[in-house]
């Protein structure tokens, strides 16, 4: 457990260390994989493997936040997505039997439509990130790191990291709730 | 590294997920279309952020407040998850499916 516990410190040290020249390589890689399973999640038929290849998805998007320097969040986005709410996924995915899930795909006519707006939808992205421009360049090295964000969530942001609390306990009683059998008793 | 190719990268991802909600019918996929979804926003707020002035005086140069708000996205993205399955397995004990086709009830 000890071994696998410090793989993550490993790879965050690891990108830390990055020379410059090969950050577009390493980014080349990690949006490569993240777009192919991706596609994966929207094509395969199988809704088991689906899962699977979103946890790859998840942990891919992780490398890109470490990437940037944003380790802390890298950090979350594996433990809180790829340990957390897939664990709840797969366990449904499990619980419920579900191999298909629908017996019927999707018309010809909605995956036509579903098309054109996806392809309008990134050539607006597109177009719209084009305008931005760059303000200040960090060069703190510390910029993503726990301390910082620390600083920021108990800092200004402590009123809403309390409400975020209370939104997770209402969501939590929410779904004890829904998946209740029987209410009463 | 130029945060415009994540920008670009964010968008691709947004509209891959977009388009796994649209095709999708069972409610678990379209749980896990929205997943990506929010996965791609929280990628261009973080790589935006980086590139942008602080607006608190920690930190010498590079906003915090991506990373900050890309948090809290994560939080409420855990409690629709729990909430989202909560309510899939209700659909599912009603309608012996997760087929989002079937939940009509409120549809005039």
């Amino acid at each position: 457990m000890t071994g696998l516990a410090s793989i993550g410190p490993a790879v965050l040290a690891l990108l830390a260390a990055l020379p410059p020249a090969a950050q577009p390589v390493v980014f080349g890689i990690l949006a490569g994989l993240s777009i192919a399973t991706a596609l994966v999640v929207l094509l395969h038929r199988n809704l088991v493997i689906r899962a699977l290849f979103l946890v790859v998805h998840l942990i891919s998007v992780a490398g890109l936040y470490a990437l940037i320097g944003a380790y802390f969040l890298a950090a979350i986005q594996v433990i809180v997505y790829a340990g957390a709410i897939l664990v709840l996924i797969i366990f449904v995915i499990m619980l419920l039997n579900l191999q298909r899930e629908s017996r019927t795909g999707p018309g010809l006519a909605s995956i036509a439509l579903s098309g054109v707006a996806a392809t309008a939808l990134v050539v607006f992205l597109v177009r719209a990130a084009r305008d931005f421009r760059p303000t200040a360049t960090s060069t703190d090295p510390e910029w993503g790191t726990v301390a910082r964000i620390a600083d920021a969530l108990f800092g200004p942001y402590f009123f809403p990291f309390e409400v975020v609390s209370l939104v997770l306990i209402a969501g939590m009683i929410g779904a004890i709730l829904l998946a209740k059998r029987h209410l009463e008793g | 590294m130029d945060p415009g190719s994540y920008l670009v990268l964010s968008a691709v991802l947004f509209a891959l997920g977009t388009l796994i909600v649209l095709t999708r019918r069972g409610a678990i996929s379209i749980l896990m279309g929205i997943e990506v979804m929010l996965n791609a926003g929280n990628l261009a707020l973080i790589a935006v952020s980086r590139s942008l002035p602080s607006a608190s005086s920690a930190g010498a140069g590079g906003a915090v407040e991506g990373p900050v708000l890309a948090f809290f996205v994560l939080a409420v993205a855990a409690a629709e998850a729990a909430v989202g399955l909560g309510i899939v397995l209700a659909l599912f004990r009603q309608k012996e499916s997760t087929d989002v086709d079937l939940a009509r009830l409120l549809r005039w």
